[in-house]
């Protein structure tokens, strides 16, 4: 007598030959509808992203809408004019471009300083260093990415407006070089990690290729790496200006508090988001004040949703290669 | 009879064109380690700098007093139990939906164009600023789902905020664990859903933490959005009392203290200002540093 292998502890049913019956056990009722409930409620958590961000949107652009209705509310006077008088009893204004153009220089000076260390930092860590040192350089990167914005803004109140008052002779160290320096601090972890990837996205091939014609390493970065990984360079590039754009705190605390057109890199400015954070606390909840700001939230909201994307495509164009 | 060399060797010397690369090799090395070493030098500045002012002041006491004449001096313990609150909620709600939408998005997903729009979302999600969380919360919450000021609402604008740290690093520890696993695991009959459980997570289970550790450590360090939903300037809670805050309650929190204690607040004693800076960013980088040793170890265990 046999007994198949299949049923090792010989207690399956056998059939008249005393070979046991290999049966399709059948799954309860139940526990299939407990399967499709459960990969349900997987894939409605899949979706939740979606539904989150289209909730952003929803839910401050509700706040913002009414203002669109008023008379004292004009959009070209909200994107073009540099007058932002929130509170005046008599002159209102709501012009917010003098807080885009704090926004720009200040994330601008912030990739002028974070761009060529970034990018320099993420060429040295995949093309040159040891696996040791790079060990040691991913892990000092994420732990400069974890530093929460409210202690650069505080380095940049307490410290670096000290540095910049005894180094340039400035009345005050909080402004536009203040802010930049930190926000390029807080961006270059971003491009650095972002940047190695696209390097590491090279194929090896391209190295050895280049290698076997007698290049040295620093030609195979700048004439075949380069090259072959400027879309994943322009996208960390991209995801470092969606951060700078986007910090709030740091900017708040080491820029300075005026909401004026800088003229020169010592002159203090306000962010969009700062401007935020400074003034919701004192705008009446339903006031114009109040929705005004709301809609500069939506303003930001629909800037880095572009800067995201575009980064977004060029990290899909490597892929696809 | 000597053997007359094939090459002279002087064919071997180097010409003037293969220096001059090679002194472009080694400039252009020292530049870029200048480079990396330009990051290293500002992380270990600012740490050495803040704890040294901070010394006069740090101490377990300092952790566990309740701030003293109007906040100049005494301890931080309302804010830190506020932090321990509001990242231990937002934790709970973010956690389970970031892990199933990661298992969502990696195990059952195929390459069509909602699925592409979901990782759009994801990544969108992670770059909207912290202010437009802020107002989206306020607008969301405080508001509309009448949650008013309170622990509930900042924790819940926290989780969504940091949702897609833990989607985004879950995926990544979901996709490490080889295909041939699941497709064994399928050749035996089992459903895609058996399999996750049986298979898929238990391979992949340390690297998840590793994403909600560092979850936790984004939470306790934002600002922005627990501002307008539900962290305060003051409120006053006993020494070491555990549990001050109920969820409909307003709250302190460290990070809040912080900005608060350093730009609202006249001639705190700078050692306080300090050390509630040291605090905060000890806590984060503690627990950043747990997520990277627990990467570590799990890496030098792994099989495959």
């Amino acid at each position: 007598m046999t007994v198949l292998a299949i049923d090792p502890r010989g207690t399956a049913p056998k059939n008249s030959n005393g070979v046991a019956a290999v049966t399709r056990r059948r799954r309860s009722a139940a526990a299939i509808a407990l399967e499709r409930l459960a990969e349900a409620i997987i894939r409605a958590s899949g979706f939740s992203a979606i539904f989150f961000v289209l909730a952003i949107f929803f839910f401050v652009f509700r706040e913002a809408a009414p203002v669109l209705l008023k008379e004292s509310f004009k959009p070209m006077e909200f994107l073009f004019s540099t007058q932002w008088y929130p509170t005046s009893d008599v002159n209102v204004r709501y012009g917010t471009l003098a807080l885009t153009i704090g926004s720009i220089s200040v994330t601008a000076l912030a990739m002028v300083i974070a761009v060529p260390f970034g990018l320099g930092a993420a060429i040295y860590i995949s093309e040159f260093s040891g696996p040791r040192e790079k060990e040691i350089l991913k892990i000092v990167i994420e732990l400069l990415a974890a530093i929460p914005s409210v202690v650069w803004g505080f380095i940049g109140l307490t410290v670096m407006s000290r540095i910049i008052v005894s180094l340039t002779g400035a009345p005050v160290g909080v402004n536009l070089l203040n802010g930049g320096i930190i926000l390029a601090l807080m961006s270059i972890p971003i491009i650095v990690s972002i940047g190695e990837d696209a390097l590491k996205a090279v194929p090896d091939s391209y190295r050895e290729a280049a290698e076997a014609l007698g290049a040295t390493r620093w030609q195979i970065v700048y004439r075949v790496l380069l090259p072959a990984g400027k879309n994943g360079l322009l996208a960390a590039v991209l995801l470092g200006v969606g951060r700078a754009v986007g910090e709030t705190m740091a900017v708040l605390m080491a820029t300075g508090h005026a909401v004026k057109v800088p003229h020169s890199v010592l002159d203090s400015v306000r962010t969009l988001t700062a401007n935020i954070a400074a003034e919701l606390g004192e705008a009446a909840a339903g006031s114009d004040h109040y929705r005004v700001l709301f809609m500069t939230g939506v303003l930001l909201f629909l800037i880095t949703f572009a800067v995201n994307l575009t980064a977004d495509l060029a990290i899909r164009g490597v892929r696809r290669r | 009879m000597s053997v007359e060399p094939l090459l002279p060797a002087a064919r071997f010397a180097r010409t003037d064109s293969v220096r001059r690369r090679e002194r472009a090799q080694s400039l252009a090395k020292a530049t870029f380690f200048v480079m990396a070493i330009a990051m290293i030098l500002p992380l270990i500045a600012i740490v050495g700098y803040l704890v040294y002012r901070a010394l006069p002041s740090l101490s377990v006491d300092f952790l566990l007093d309740v701030p003293r004449r109007g906040m100049r001096e005494g301890g931080i313990w309302p804010a830190f139990i506020g932090t321990l609150y509001l990242v231990g909620i937002s934790l709970a709600v973010a956690a389970p939906i970031g892990v199933l939408a990661a298992i969502y998005l990696n195990e059952y997903a195929r390459d069509t164009w909602l699925n592409r729009l979901i990782s759009l979302a994801v990544i969108n999600l992670a770059g909207v600023p912290s202010i437009v969380h802020a107002l989206f919360g306020l607008g969301a919450f405080v508001y509309a789902a009448r949650f008013g000021y309170s622990v509930l609402s900042a924790s819940l604008t926290l989780a969504i905020m940091t949702l897609p740290v833990i989607i985004a690093s879950t995926r990544e520890a979901l996709a490490s664990v080889p295909m041939a696993f699941r497709e064994a695991c399928w050749n035996v009959g089992a459903t895609r859903l058996q399999t996750i459980r049986a298979v898929v997570l238990p391979n992949s289970i340390s690297g998840i933490l590793t994403g909600i550790i560092l979850q936790v450590s984004r939470a306790a360090g934002e600002t922005a959005p627990i501002m307008f939903t539900g962290a305060v300037f003051f409120k006053a809670v006993e020494r070491g009392n555990l549990f001050p805050y109920h969820l409909n309650d307003q709250c302190m929190a460290l990070s809040m203290h912080l900005y608060t204690l350093s730009t609202q607040v006249p001639n705190v004693e700078p050692s306080v200002l300090y050390a509630t800076a040291v605090v905060l960013l000890a806590t984060v980088l503690l627990v950043n540093v747990t997520a990277i040793a627990f990467r570590v170890w799990l890496r030098n265990r792994k099989k495959w």
